[in-house]
């Protein structure tokens, strides 16, 4: 089984640090920092006041400790809130942006002329705390789409902002959103008008640089009455001994009709193999289904961060919405992955599907968390849940916490869940047909998740086969 | 050049040989069977030549093409042309049949320098094998072995090994578990593959999958050893009077 060894330890590629010059705000927190970053953005005083409501409810909470990992106290006071490269240009002209950035960015495979890019993805570029360019916004706009920094819709589309900012993940939610809505820096904002479908991906690639510092991004996208969308986000940091915070917030309103397929490539740096460094990756993702026949799914590949922590969820309120949640979680070294989804079923005839990959690998530990929520007026909601783990050594583990309330008894739940390993069979058959056993064990884990990678968009599933060093399924046969 | 020689063989699982010596010559255009009774090496011979890395060699010399066997991988051995159908096909979830085979044939044409076929080309060449073998197209389709039926599973060994051209393919009681129809129908896929150019070793407990592929060897295996070796008519023979006789012999001569 070397050879399994040999793929749980490949080495993290995107780990290179760019060099240029940033403006920082002193590390620590208070209201004062609250204010800098407020004030450099030039907000509306509407959310100031928020972030500031938001920051004094977080000195009353404490840090939650239930999840399944212990990690060394987080210094809250010891953390860079805001990190922007100097000279960001005013949101629109590509030819303002330092060349580090852009050169950054190639190296990402991001690159962000437009003329350079994959046809039909339009891509918003998060530095630390700022976005450096979004490609593809004129030819959005005459469709009446908005596809923005966060700090650009604050200045220019504040009424949509203070309309739905806190509407699905409130200030008050849990610590950690809490403390994003007091100092998020930046992230993207979407508005899809009625009726529109948006005629390309949406995609936000967050980058973290500066050491010490904590990314904080905010996502906030509408889907108005009829109209589709799909939002993909991909994310990388350097490789760095200290471990580094990123606690997002994301935000999904479908209203009547509407659809948001948002889809997650998540490779934060996961620390070395014994564990040093790695990025907190402790995130509140959370869609609603406002209007009827709403629809949202959810789908994740997560290969990155020390600990993951995070639960996209849908709150089913309109009747016979939809929620999806298609997840595959690996961890390899030490890493920890406590992750699921909540499906919380409000209207009627609302339905819900969640198919969770765990792969285990090296020391890594793999948890599904999930909840399952019939309220009392979802009549005839139903839920389909599959959990499954692969286990590839034996010092990994596999855990799964599901939870399931029901207060309707004409909701149907279901949950099925499996664990597998690799055999020694499955590998000698695959030589026994001339393929090499790292081939076969990709060829076996692409098997395993391919319910999940058969939901991602193209240019996604690239990625996804990139980062787990495994080759996609063909479209032989 | 013997496609396949081995020379006084002898192997097991740990520390326990299972074959105690064991001489045989495979030439291009041959069909071997091997027989004999439960637990008397049979299967263990084929997964020492295809490279399981629960059995090894402890002794003798085994020359594929002229090379050294056992400085190949399993894999090099099976891209050299050596091909192995299992007893109990394995299942791989989620992977499709003809995406299993296109990646194997590549590595195949990779491993001799040849340039890999592309989606198109492989497609064709998978719909003539599998009419030659007589399988359900569905098949290709569906993830490798899973939910397959026992004489499905048996079949698609068959089919791989129409994809992949082996020169050297050892089929381990690939009759064991068939009804008479779908023994008939894998025999036929058999026969199909069989050329000048290449060889077969049919292992197997019973005389029966033989009238059908007929050998031009029979080899009769009991304690880890070839004991008996003659033509189609020792098959026959071991049908009528069973292995007991073969048991005797060998005690009378011991």
């Amino acid at each position: 089984m070397e050879a399994i060894e040999t793929l749980a330890q490949q080495e993290y590629k995107e780990g290179w640090v760019t060099d240029i010059e940033m403006e920082t705000a002193p590390p620590g927190l208070n209201e004062d920092i609250v204010r800098f970053i407020s004030a450099k953005k030039n907000e509306p005083g509407f959310l100031l006041e928020w972030r500031l409501k938001a920051y004094r409810h977080w000195l009353k909470m404490k840090e939650p400790n239930w999840q399944y990992m212990a990690y060394p106290p987080v210094d809250y006071q010891n953390i860079v809130y805001y990190a922007a490269p100097k000279n960001t240009p005013e949101f629109n002209s590509l030819d303002e942006v330092d060349p580090e950035l852009l050169e950054t960015y190639n190296k990402l495979g991001i690159p962000l002329e437009e003329q350079k890019m994959l046809a039909g993805v339009a891509v918003d570029a998060v530095f630390d705390s700022v976005s450096v360019h979004t490609t593809f916004k004129d030819k959005l706009a005459e469709l009446g789409i908005i596809f923005c920094s966060f700090s650009e819709a604050a200045q220019e589309h504040p009424d949509l902002v203070e309309k739905y900012l806190g509407t699905v993940v409130p200030y008050r939610d849990n610590y950690f959103a809490s403390l994003n809505s007091a100092v998020f820096s930046d992230g993207s904002f979407c508005y899809i008008p009625p009726g529109v479908r948006c005629p390309m991906e949406l995609s936000t690639y967050f980058r973290i640089n500066t050491a010490g510092t904590g990314q904080f991004e905010r996502t906030l996208i509408i889907a108005d009455e009829g109209s589709y969308v799909s939002y993909l986000e991909g994310c990388t940091a350097p490789m760095r001994d200290e471990n580094q915070l990123h606690a997002a917030v994301v935000e999904l309103v479908a209203l009547k009709d509407a659809q948001i397929k948002y889809s997650t490539v998540q490779n934060w740096y996961p620390g070395n193999e014994e564990g040093k460094g790695g990025v907190y990756n402790f995130v509140t993702k959370r869609g609603i289904c406002k209007g009827d026949n709403a629809k949202i799914s959810w789908t994740q590949v997560e290969t990155g961060s020390a600990i993951t922590w995070k639960y996209p969820s849908v709150i089913l309120q309109g009747d016979h919405s939809i929620g999806e949640f298609y997840s595959v979680a690996l961890t390899r070294n030490k890493q920890v992955a406590d992750t699921g989804t909540k499906m919380i079923h409000v209207g009627k005839d609302t339905r819900s599907t969640v198919v969770s990959k765990g792969i285990s690998a090296g020391n890594g530990q793999n948890v599904y968390r999930g909840r399952i929520q019939v309220l009392k007026k979802a009549d005839g909601a139903k839920n389909y849940t599959q959990c499954d783990s692969m286990l590839i050594g034996d010092r990994c583990g596999a855990h799964t916490f599901p939870y399931i309330d029901v207060g309707n008894n004409t909701a149907s739940v279901e949950h099925e869940a499996s664990t597998a390993r690799i055999s020694e069979d499955q590998l000698f058959y695959c030589k026994t047909r001339g393929i090499s056993t790292e081939d076969a064990i990709s060829m076996i884990i692409n098997g395993f998740c391919k319910e999940v990678f058969q939901e991602l968009p193209m240019e996604f599933a690239v990625e996804a086969k990139k980062l787990l060093g495994i080759s996609l399924e063909g479209s032989v046969g | 050049m013997a496609l396949l020689e081995i020379r006084n063989l002898r192997g097991g699982i740990k520390d326990l040989d299972i074959i105690n010596g064991i001489d045989l010559t495979v030439n291009r255009g041959e069909v071997h069977a091997i027989m004999g009774p439960n637990g008397s090496g049979k299967s263990t011979l084929g997964k020492i030549l295809a490279g399981h890395e629960e059995y090894a060699e402890t002794g003798g010399t085994v020359r594929f093409h002229g090379k050294d066997l056992f400085e190949l991988t399993p894999e090099e051995r099976a891209n050299e042309g050596m091909f192995l159908a299992f007893q109990y096909p394995v299942e791989i979830p989620g992977v499709s049949n003809a995406y299993f085979l296109r990646a194997a044939l590549n590595e195949r044409l990779k491993y001799r320098g040849e340039s890999e076929m592309s989606a198109g080309a492989f497609r064709r060449l998978m719909n003539e094998k599998m009419k030659q073998v007589d399988m359900d197209p569905d098949l290709a389709r569906r993830p490798v072995n899973e939910d397959f039926s026992g004489g499905e599973k048996k079949r698609n060994e068959i089919f791989h090994m129409a994809v992949l051209e082996p020169t050297l393919s050892i089929l381990d009681e690939t009759d064991s578990g068939l009804d008479i129809d779908a023994m008939r129908i894998v025999a036929r896929g058999i026969n199909q593959q069989r050329s000048a150019d290449n060889a077969m070793i049919v292992i197997t407990h019973y005389q029966r999958l033989l009238d059908y592929v007929v050998p031009d060897y029979v080899h009769v295996m009991y304690e880890g050893r070839i004991v008996k070796s003659g033509e189609k008519d020792l098959a026959l023979q071991l049908e009528e009077r069973g292995y007991e006789w073969i048991r005797e012999e060998v005690e009378a001569a011991g």
